[in-house]
């Protein structure tokens, strides 16, 4: 019984994280592709740390996979904010499709307000952009 | 079962491995190099667990936890890498023409 629902989680994460692998090639765009690599590489590197539990069932291993586990759900989230925030500031273009990007909007709305004295915002406005508007 | 399990997440596992790499050697952009590098820690991790259940070696539980430890902060100096780079030459660096929300 025990094996079985072992042998199942082990399938299932290694295909979820086959089926991050796939979407972080075919997606079209960093921002997408984050998207499959970050939930779907956590949570099948998760259930493969379950099996692990299940499959040894020590105090100390159960401890250590609940650790590892932990720490995967706390670090993607960030690792991932970080690197969308670095391409968006550095101008990585997005997908042609994208409905809404709130940044964008936000800035919008921010300069119809009030116009920023030059250099408030650092890099994240290019000129070009500021005077088409 | 768990034998053939265990061969059977194997595989997947590299598959998903060859797809990051590819996008690693492919990536337009710097953020998608750093993307694929921090998929590949995570499945590192998996794979370390796959090998505790086809070995019974609990140690590698350790190399599991070690290996998300050092791929975060990897991935945080890498983004943080490419915000400074940025800072220093913002004349030159990402394409012009962003796409726009409508």
């Amino acid at each position: 019984m025990i094996e079985t629902i072992t042998a199942i989680l082990l399938v299932a994460g290694s295909g979820f994280a086959c089926i991050a692998g796939i979407g972080l090639v075919r997606m079209p765009d960093v921002y997408i592709r984050m998207h499959a690599a970050t939930k779907a590489g956590t949570i099948g590197a998760g259930l493969i740390l379950a099996a692990v539990a299940l499959h040894i069932a020590d105090t100390w291993v159960v401890l250590r996979v609940v650790a590892a586990v932990a720490f995967l759900f706390i670090t993607a989230p960030v690792a991932a904010h970080m690197i969308a925030r670095a391409a968006y500031r550095s101008g990585v273009p997005l997908w042609q499709g994208t409905v809404i990007n709130e940044w964008r909007e936000d800035e919008l709305r921010r300069d119809a307000v009030s116009p920023p004295p030059p250099h408030s915002h650092g890099q994240t406005v290019r000129p070009q952009e500021r005077s088409s508007q | 079962m768990t034998d053939l399990a265990v061969t059977v997440s194997y595989w997947l596992l590299l598959i998903g491995m060859a797809c990051c790499f590819w996008r690693m050697v492919r990536g337009p952009s710097l953020a998608d190099r750093i993307v694929a590098i921090d998929m590949l820690t995570v499945l590192m991790v998996a794979f370390a667990g796959v090998y505790v259940i086809a070995t019974g070696e609990a140690a590698f539980l350790d190399a599991a936890i070690v290996l998300a430890l050092t791929g975060f902060i990897g991935t945080v100096a890498l983004a943080r890498y490419k915000e400074r780079l940025l800072r220093q030459e913002p004349a030159t660096d990402g394409p012009r023409d962003r796409t726009r929300a409508p």
